[in-house]
């Protein structure tokens, strides 16, 4: 035991804390297991011993120790690596995939909660050095919140309205209100289509969510995880019934074709307004100087 | 070359309106064009898409 003893432990803890608060699983079901959660908690282990003693480190003089973090960096690429491929090898086998968009949005997001651990561990032990264990502890509940505020993001309902339209056929074609979104031949698919299927309408709030919206990663995910919550009608060698989404040329409103087990309307609504929006698929066309140039 | 879509077969009940290309399926009426239909969509994993009263593609995508 000596002085750093205490502090670092308190790090540890705290950051392993952290992980926990950060691993959570919901509907998305990932990771589900005992084994993915394993790693990720002993990864968020390691983590937390790497930030709680970086701050002895500095107190010793020992700079050098510091460089230990950018090997953590490494580490924790790898960890982003992992999640890709895991998850890219499974998403053949999904009724419906998640989409690259979405995995790559996972896989980042495994990567920076680790970050969130390091910093939250480094916070907990520095002021337990610098003050003592009741700063210490309001300022690991701070960082929490920190981290409880960086990892979530907005939902799609911050962004579209959402209306429910009825599913209808014009000829062989199948329509969301005005939007086209297949052509189906045989009239019994089409009677399938009708008594199983379920329509939405997106309309973006605004000039920047069009954009957004409109990324097919987006979309697949949305599909992904609406199909997730509420089932899907659906077998592979049934390409006819495939949940699909499509786009209004005109004003970027986005038609949604959904084959749910569970066909209530609100709940559906409801799910489609809890989707993520994807990091990797916002876009923000009114920041550019072009729109905003004085005339 | 990997095709995306390909047309797996035609079925028609109106012979002088195709030729060449994809397996061709000539039916009687209109049942047996949606029944052959129907059993392609099945055996081939594709979808049946309609291009009119007369013909039917199956088309995988």
């Amino acid at each position: 035991m000596n002085e750093y003893t205490m502090p670092i432990i308190f790090g540890v803890t705290l950051g392993t804390i952290a992980r926990i608060m950060m691993l959570r699983t919901d509907y998305r079901q990932y990771p589900t297991y005992l084994h993915g959660k394993t790693i990720h908690l002993s990864l968020g282990f390691i983590a937390a011993l790497l930030g709680a003693v970086a701050v002895p480190a500095i107190m010793e003089m020992e700079f050098t120790a510091v460089t230990l973090l950018t090997v953590a960096a490494t580490q924790f690429r790898d960890v982003r690596n992992m999640e890709r491929n895991t998850l890219t090898e499974i998403d053949g086998f999904e009724l419906v995939p998640r989409g690259k968009t979405y995995i790559e949005g996972i896989a980042i997001s495994f990567e920076s909660r680790n970050y969130l651990v390091i910093f939250t561990a480094f916070i907990g032990t520095l002021f337990y050095i610098i003050w003592n264990v009741y700063f210490a502890i309001a300022g690991a509940l701070v960082s929490l919140f920190i981290s409880k505020f960086l990892m979530s993001g907005s939902n799609i309902k911050d962004i579209v309205d959402i209306e429910y339209h009825p599913l209808h056929f014009e000829g062989a074609g199948l329509y969301v209100e005005n939007i086209y979104i297949m052509n189906i031949g045989l009239p019994e698919r089409q009677e399938e289509i009708i008594k199983y299927g379920m329509g939405f309408v997106l309309t973006p709030k605004n000039m920047n969510v069009i954009t957004t919206i409109g990324n097919l990663g987006q979309r697949q995910a949305i599909l992904h995880d609406v199909s997730i919550s509420l089932g899907v009608f659906r077998d592979s060698g049934t390409p006819a019934l495939t949940p699909l989404i499509k786009r209004d040329l005109d004003d970027g409103r986005i038609g949604i074709f959904i084959l749910p087990q569970v066909r209530e309307i609100d709940k559906a609504k409801e799910i489609i307004g809890a989707v993520p929006v994807l990091e990797n698929a916002i876009r923000m066309p009114s920041e550019s100087k072009k729109h905003n140039k004085e005339e | 070359m990997k095709l995306e879509k390909a047309v797996l077969a035609v079925i028609t009940t109106n012979k002088t309106k195709i030729s060449g290309g994809a397996p061709i399926f000539i039916c009687e009426d209109k049942n047996e064009l949606e029944s052959v239909a129907a059993n392609l969509e099945a055996i081939t994993d594709g979808i049946a898409h309609a291009l009119g009263d007369e013909i039917f593609i199956i088309v995988k995508h």
